[in-house]
């Protein structure tokens, strides 16, 4: 038997409030609970701090290109799986659930479309599939892609969200890097501009070769880009990161990227750069 | 000499040759007939080795690849090359013994040279960084690899790395930005270029100094996109699955060969590199011979077209 009694009553759970399931969510940077729907009008954009959320390849193609000017091509391109990889499901099987929960083949989109009435060719990473992983078809898909901007004349513009090179393909995967820059190498000698916009978040051999060889390197506030994962050194050093470490405003200050664009002004930025590395003209007529 | 380092599975032959070395300084002082029962376990031996090492799992491979008495970047030179000299720094920040560069003459042949280098003991390590290249390292590489190319001079790299270095520095001075400057390098190259994966080939710190026209590995080398730990602490979530990662991602030479990824297999004598460095060498330099030859008749705007072909063909995919 208790010797006190409560004189009062303790607080009664209240009645939890009712939130239908992703109707409001809290911005992962500053905390701030966010109407969804406010969130997608805003570009996925907290209004308070400015964080970006990471938005797919299909937004970045809403967000970048005149409305309804996108073709993508290589649709139809799926993983095989060369080494008969298997941890605790079989690589094949992981494949067809990636396949189905994102609607996409693997983790890119490529494709022709017109950025303010200019031709372009237009890639986008897809994170959700396999964490952006670069495998065969990924590296196949760019490497036609960067084909098709050197057979079109068109200028490329590349939207990284990767984790880095796809483990299940083991060394096919890791050659993707080799395969990559091997295009872009072309791209370089027909003197067509390649654009490269790192997106949270952009690591690995991915980083380590296409995302890093744009001729204009973009990226978007806050997104992680680095080699190495923050894991990997906060073991290898045995200390925490200090904060901001491998952020885009780190990158900025360390010189390995040309500027740091908010989303809102991405389409703009991108527009004028093309501008600047593709117009011929000669200086304007004084005399008019 | 110092005590040789044993892996498990190389332990019965070691004991085994320790007793017989023991035997054969016992039946020179003395009279006692041995001489039978040392060649019954020589002939023991022999069949011991050709059984272990013709039969290595993948993970024993791993191993074979990373042991401490494996023969080096330095050992080949001295070995193969002659009048070399070593060059140093990016010109930007620093020099980074982790990675050597230099020119050398092989078979009467300039070439430049360029390797990890592991160090001997720990204080050679950690002046070698266990080989772990920081951005420094991979500019270097590339500063000189450009030079060799103005000076149309063939190039020889010997790929021996856990990785490139994940370190706080490396990341602030642009470990991305360095290993894809170099692959974008190597794709530009207008020289013969020769890579020989010689212990390990750890994923794109491997490849910064590997785009060339002919991947050639050592017996008993790996070559993987991850190392076989770090794949099993993602996958499995536990690092010692390490053995059960390195059979799924297939990291050995003969794996690659098989699929088509590098060119030749370099054999090692039986029991591996570290028990005969000088015939290792000695098959090293042949065919680095064989295939400089060969690459010699192809002029340079070839080779950097098919070179740029052969990895943009890279990849097994389907179409649904």
């Amino acid at each position: 038997m208790a010797w006190f009694e409560k004189s009062k009553k303790g607080l009664a759970p209240k009645e939890k409030a009712q939130i239908p399931d992703g109707l409001w969510l809290k911005c992962e940077n500053c905390g701030e609970i966010i109407f969804r729907k406010e969130l997608q009008k805003n570009l996925s954009i907290c209004q308070k701090c400015r964080f970006h959320f990471r938005i797919n390849g299909r937004d970045y193609i809403a967000l970048l290109i005149d409305e309804g000017t996108y073709r993508e091509f290589n649709t139809d391109l799926v993983s095989a799986d060369p080494l008969k990889f298997k941890d605790t499901k079989r690589y094949p099987d992981r494949v067809q659930q990636a396949i189905k929960s994102t609607g996409i083949n693997d983790a890119v989109r490529t494709g022709v479309g017109l950025l303010d009435g200019r031709k372009i060719v237009f890639v986008a990473m897809e994170f959700t599939f396999f964490g952006g992983s670069v495998g065969s078809v990924v590296g196949e898909k760019i490497t036609q892609a960067v084909i098709r901007s050197i057979e079109g004349r068109y200028p490329l513009v590349l939207v990284s969200a990767s984790g880095g090179m796809r483990m299940q393909e083991g060394m096919y995967s890791l050659l993707q890097m080799a395969k990559t820059t091997c295009a872009l190498a072309q791209l370089a000698e027909a003197k067509i501009p390649y654009i490269s916009l790192l997106t949270h978040p952009t690591t690995g051999g991915t980083t380590a070769s296409f995302s890093m060889l744009g001729n204009v390197i973009i990226a978007e506030p806050g997104a992680l880009i680095g080699f190495a994962g923050p894991r990997v050194i906060k073991q290898t050093i045995g200390q925490d990161l200090p904060p901001g470490f491998q952020r885009s405003e780190f990158l900025l200050q360390h010189g390995f990227i040309d500027m740091i664009v908010d989303r809102s002004q991405l389409k703009k930025t991108i527009s004028t750069l093309l501008m600047h590395l593709t117009t011929e003209a000669t200086p304007d007529d004084d005399s008019k | 000499m110092h005590e040789r380092v044993a892996l498990d599975f190389e332990k019965p032959i070691l004991d085994l040759e320790k007793k017989i070395a023991e035997m054969k300084a016992l039946s020179g002082t003395s009279q006692l007939g041995l001489d039978d029962e040392i060649t019954r376990l020589e002939k023991k031996a022999g069949k011991l080795r050709s059984e272990i090492y013709s039969s290595l799992t993948r993970w024993q491979r791993v191993q074979m690849a990373r042991h401490p008495d494996r023969p080096y970047t330095l050992d080949y030179l001295n070995r193969i090359f002659t009048d070399f000299i070593e060059l140093h720094g990016d010109r930007s920040y620093g020099d980074d013994p982790a990675i050597i560069c230099g020119f050398g003459t092989f078979e009467g042949v300039s070439v430049f040279v360029m390797g990890h280098q592991k160090g001997r003991g720990t204080k050679d390590n950690l002046y070698r960084n266990f080989g772990m290249p920081n951005p420094e390292g991979y500019r270097k590489a590339r500063r000189l690899m450009q030079l060799a190319d103005h000076f149309s001079k063939p190039i020889i790299s010997f790929i021996d790395t856990p990785g490139a270095y994940p370190g706080l520095g490396a990341e602030e001075r642009g470990q991305a930005e360095a290993i894809a400057g170099n692959l974008m390098a190597m794709a530009n190259l207008r020289v013969p270029f020769i890579a020989v994966v010689l212990g390990e080939g750890g994923s794109g710190g491997a490849l910064a100094i590997g785009i060339a026209d002919r991947v050639l590995m050592l017996e008993n080398s790996i070559y993987s996109v991850i190392s076989p730990e770090g794949c099993a602490s993602i996958l499995y979530r536990d690092s010692s699955e390490a053995p059960r990662a390195a059979e799924a991602m297939k990291v050995t030479a003969s794996d690659l060969k098989g699929m088509k990824l590098i060119d030749e297999v370099i054999p090692e004598p039986l029991g591996g590199a570290h028990r005969d460095p000088d015939t290792t060498a000695e098959n090293v330099r042949k065919v680095l011979k064989k295939h400089l030859t060969e690459l010699q008749k192809t002029p340079g705007e070839e080779l950097c077209r098919l070179r740029r072909e052969r990895f943009m063909k890279v990849g097994v995919w389907e179409k649904k």
